[in-house]
């Protein structure tokens, strides 16, 4: 497909001052048994173009799911009449300066391919992890269900090209138990995202999450509701990448610090002249932006507007560094960024965007961090989030939480929630687990951007501590 | 617009011509034009067009079914040969399935061709004006517009059109400090005068963010609640609370309404009106919705949305095609808007909620924030614009014990959600005066 399209946009380039041609091309399955029955089998493919122009300070895009010569020829002549009717009055793009004249590519590691199974193997598979999960009646719910797009993704402008291919698969799975006065929920995978292909359901331990996970679901409607107060929070990777993406991810957005994202996201309460002094948290924080972590869901080599990643420091040391911005908005900004400017697909303008931003694991041992707690909490797997538009007050909240005593982990409690401020809440991070209790885990669906956009988004972390932070369940 | 409406159906009756004898076929079409462009601060950050056409093929056989997705050119000639070879796939799928005993389709033919706001002007048009006046301000906003195709035909002859050519403007503009106020003009035809109205409301609003903000410290409030703070707090209920499915699996964050171990407040009625709302009357299965569904009826659980899937399920009549609201109204109350503040007196006026999620769904007990025009009201005056607070609280309560009153006048709030693509939801929602609202930070 990209071979003819190449050339083909080259010969209808119009007089202007920038012209580029992303094609995306996408295709999928999604999988899911739900109660022992197999849902309809759902394909997906998509095959479409977006064309930027930049010209005479004027910005304008089109997007086409006809690729044909006048299809592509239809969609250059309205991204250049945006163009002239924004002009003089458009902020600055970047126009993919650095990329190397000779053709650059990226593809995921994936070695067991998709396709290397059936759909009758892997159907089987979802059945098998069915039975394991129902293993109660008081289960009323259960499901498991694999998710697997891959993409190519060709950039092209007049002298440059950049060819990508992404491997993505997520695996989900969950059980609902109900005792006539209350339901508990659990459930692996939501954040589990990976880059690759089959192998992922080994590394991830997918099936062998299914039995325990029915059995918390159970043992949570007796347990005891979290208690309320202040404690010591212990976050387990999965629900830490949470607490990433919100409250660090989300607020170093240079296009919310630029006020791009604040008629629907919201802004930030990192402000520009904070880079470089600004103490985001306590000096066990170290945050990077690394888009070459192998199987992280948001590795690639280029972004979007044809800018090289590489692995960086955002924070270090709890000092923070550097804005999550891609080439345009560090243009505006007159601030270094990363290569972030990423489009969920062909059919929207790439923004500013998280990739892969990890904490870097510490020195201390799981058991160490518990053995530290007097009185604390354990919290696992994320229920519910919700932050203020400026990224600061917070309210999450756990499918479990273990409840922590003179230094051992004592009984599992249900609904734990935990609530705080970002610009303080770093501060209190007291101990970072060593690379034994780190993950390397992702998300599918993080959503901003006018038009809407949802993207992957990935996240690697320790098991972390934090001292003193408002904990609570639900009062009933 | 019959140009695709003629596209869908000739390609769907091209590709049914394959179809063996124990095969039944049935076809969505999802497209939309839209002219996008998003403005801040005075100049415009993107602005463009998207063209997308999807067609949804879902092969059914032996009480099995494969679907597939794909975007599409909207030239049949292009499109044929891919098409076929998606549906030759489907085929080579359905074989290697078990039945599957909760599929359902639509067997009755019920044609219909339903086309809305057609003479919708250029995008240009009305970006001229929106730049002019929005640049007066410091402010963010978008601009969405064109026409919205939705189809559905199937191999027993049924045929179902729809088009919607509508804009949706958001915008919102801002002082010092965050402080802001969010607009929204939505419709089918632009009107000059609309927006300026919208434009000297900001300018209103802005008046009174100019004023010192007071921050509040957290406990229990009288408040008002906008119909835009309520439409936040109903797309969250709507997210868990009114599907069959959950439900019958008690994972429904309104569970305990449905089981009659809850009540809410007499004056709280709530129904999905397809009839009045901008979504398509039909299902992607090819059933057709009745004209509205009672879901609370003054106060009590009255119903829920059922899809195809879950009418095979649970032995229920489908109602739906998913089962989240897309045509949610509230019923109204007697507090005139000109009474709001004299009947606030002493608490808090909440323009908008923001992030909403539930904090506990067994309680129905939502958390969210604070945003916008949010103002501190005593002896029913505005007094000051408060800091954004977040709040803890049950939906039971909000809509039982703690109601006060309920509006007289509604808000039509047209979704501006683009996710994949141009919503159709829609929501008609009253103002709430509410006691003993709990913030919590």
């Amino acid at each position: 497909m990209t071979d003819s399209i190449i050339p083909l946009f080259r010969s209808l380039l119009p007089r202007v001052d920038f012209c580029s041609l992303r094609i995306v091309e996408r295709s999928g399955q999604n999988l899911c048994v739900r109660q022992n029955i197999v849902e309809p089998i759902g394909n997906h493919f998509s095959r479409g173009g977006h064309i930027t122009v930049l010209n005479q300070g004027g910005t304008g895009y089109a997007a086409t799911s006809d690729l044909s010569r006048s299809g592509l020829k239809a969609a250059l002549d309205r991204a250049v009449r945006w163009a002239e009717l924004t002009s003089g009055r458009s902020h600055p793009q970047a126009t993919m300066q650095g990329i190397p004249s000779e053709p650059q590519s990226y593809r995921s590691k994936t070695r067991l391919e998709w396709s290397s199974r059936t759909t009758a193997e892997k159907l089987d598979f979802l059945i098998e992890i069915n039975r394991d999960l129902n293993i109660h009646e008081r289960i009323v719910d259960w499901w498991a269900a694999l998710y697997f797009k891959q993409m190519d993704v060709l950039v092209v402008t007049a002298e440059n090209e950049i060819h990508q291919h992404f491997d993505l698969i997520t695996p989900y799975l969950g059980a609902v138990a109900n005792n006539g006065r209350e339901t508990q929920k659990r459930t692996f995978g939501s954040a589990s995202s990976a880059q690759g292909g089959l192998e992922q359901l080994e590394r991830t331990g997918f099936k062998n999450r299914a039995a325990l996970t029915a059995e918390q679901a159970l043992a949570l409607l007796d347990a005891p509701d979290c208690p309320s107060g202040t404690a010591d929070l212990l976050l387990m990777p999965n629900q830490m990448i949470l607490q990433i993406h919100e409250s660090i991810g989300h607020p170093l957005e240079l296009d919310r610090i630029l006020g791009d994202e604040r008629n629907y996201a919201g802004s930030s309460f990192v402000t520009p002249d904070m880079f470089g002094h600004y103490r985001y948290g306590s000096d066990l924080l170290n945050i990077t932006f690394d888009p070459s972590v192998e199987h992280e869901v948001a590795g690639y080599r280029f972004d979007d507007e044809g800018d090289a990643g590489q692995r960086v420091y955002l924070i270090r040391n709890g000092i923070l560094e550097r804005a999550l911005g891609g080439a345009s908005s560090q243009k505006r900004a007159g601030l270094p960024g990363v290569a972030a400017s990423r489009a969920c697909d062909w059919n929207r303008p790439a923004i500013d965007r998280m990739a892969n931003i990890n904490l870097e694991p510490g020195t201390s041992t799981f058991d160490g961090m518990v053995a530290s707690v007097e009185h604390g909490i354990l919290m696992e797997t994320n229920r519910s989030w919700s932050i203020d538009d400026c990224r600061n007050k917070f309210q999450f909240g756990c499918e479990a939480g273990w409840r922590i005593l003179d230094g051992e982990i004592r009984g599992l409690i249900k609904n734990p929630n935990y609530r705080g401020v970002s610009a303080t809440f770093w501060r209190s991070l007291k101990a970072v687990g060593n690379p034994d209790t780190f993950e390397v885990l992702g998300v599918a669906t993080c959503g901003k951007g006018e038009p809407n956009q949802a993207i992957h988004v990935g996240h690697a972390s320790p098991a972390c501590l934090f001292e003193r932070v408002d904990i609570f369940g639900s009062p009933g | 617009m019959t140009g695709l409406k003629d596209y869908f159906f000739s390609l769907f009756e091209r590709l049914a011509e394959d179809l063996q004898s124990s095969e039944d076929l049935l076809g969505n079409f999802l497209g939309e034009r839209s002219d996008f462009v998003r403005f801040n601060a005075g100049r415009v950050r993107q602005a463009g067009e998207v063209q997308q056409y999807e067609l949804a093929l879902n092969l059914v056989s032996d009480q099995r079914s494969a679907r597939t997705m794909t975007h599409v050119s909207g030239v049949i000639e292009a499109d044929w040969e891919h098409c076929r070879r998606l549906l030759t796939a489907l085929r080579a799928q359905i074989g290697s399935i078990p039945e599957d005993s909760h599929l359902l389709i639509n067997r009755e033919v019920q044609n219909s061709d339903s086309i809305g706001g057609i003479d919708l002007e250029p995008a240009e048009h009305a970006i001229e004006g929106i730049l002019k006046d929005t640049s007066r301000f410091d402010s963010a906003g978008f601009y969405a517009s064109g026409p919205i195709y939705r189809g559905f035909a199937n191999s027993f002859g049924q045929r179902n059109w729809y088009v919607r050519a509508s804009f949706n403007l958001e915008w919102s503009c801002f002082l010092e400090n965050h402080k802001a106020v969010k607009s929204r003009y939505a419709g089918f035809r632009w009107e000059p005068r609309e927006f300026e109205k919208r434009t000297r409301r900001i300018e209103q609003t802005l008046a009174f963010l100019r004023r010192p903000v007071q921050a509040i410290p957290p406990g229990r409030y009288r408040v008002f609640l906008a119909p835009a703070a309520v439409a936040e707090l109903m797309a969250t209920l709507s997210w868990l609370a009114f599907g069959a499915k959950n439900q019958r699996t008690r994972q429904s964050s309104l569970a305990r309404l449905a089981l009659g171990l809850e009540t809410l407040n007499p004056a709280v009625s709530v129904i999905e009106n397809n009839q009045a709302g901008l979504a398509p009357g039909f299902t992607r299965t090819g059933f057709i919705k009745p004209a509205r569904i009672d879901l609370i009826r003054q106060g009590k659980h009255a119903g829920m949305l059922v899809n195809s899937r879950s009418a095979r399920e649970y032995g229920l009549a489908v109602n739906a095609d998913s089962e989240f609201p897309g045509s949610l109204e509230m019923g109204t109350g007697t507090l005139d808007d000109g009474d709001i503040l004299k009947s606030l007196n002493h608490g808090l006026y909440i323009d908008n909620l923001w992030y909403t999620n539930y904090s506990d769904p067994n309680q129905c007990r939502i958390t969210g924030m604070t945003r916008y025009a949010c103002f501190q009201v005593e002896h029913g005056q505005i007094t000051a614009p408060i800091t954004p607070m977040r709040f803890d609280e049950s939906l039971y309560r909000m809509l039982g014990s703690n109601l006060i009153a309920i509006t007289r006048d509604r808000e039509w709030i047209l979704s501006g959600d683009t996710y994949l693509r141009r919503s159709v939801s829609s929501m008609r929602l009253p103002g709430l005066l509410i006691d003993d609202f709990n913030l919590t930070l």
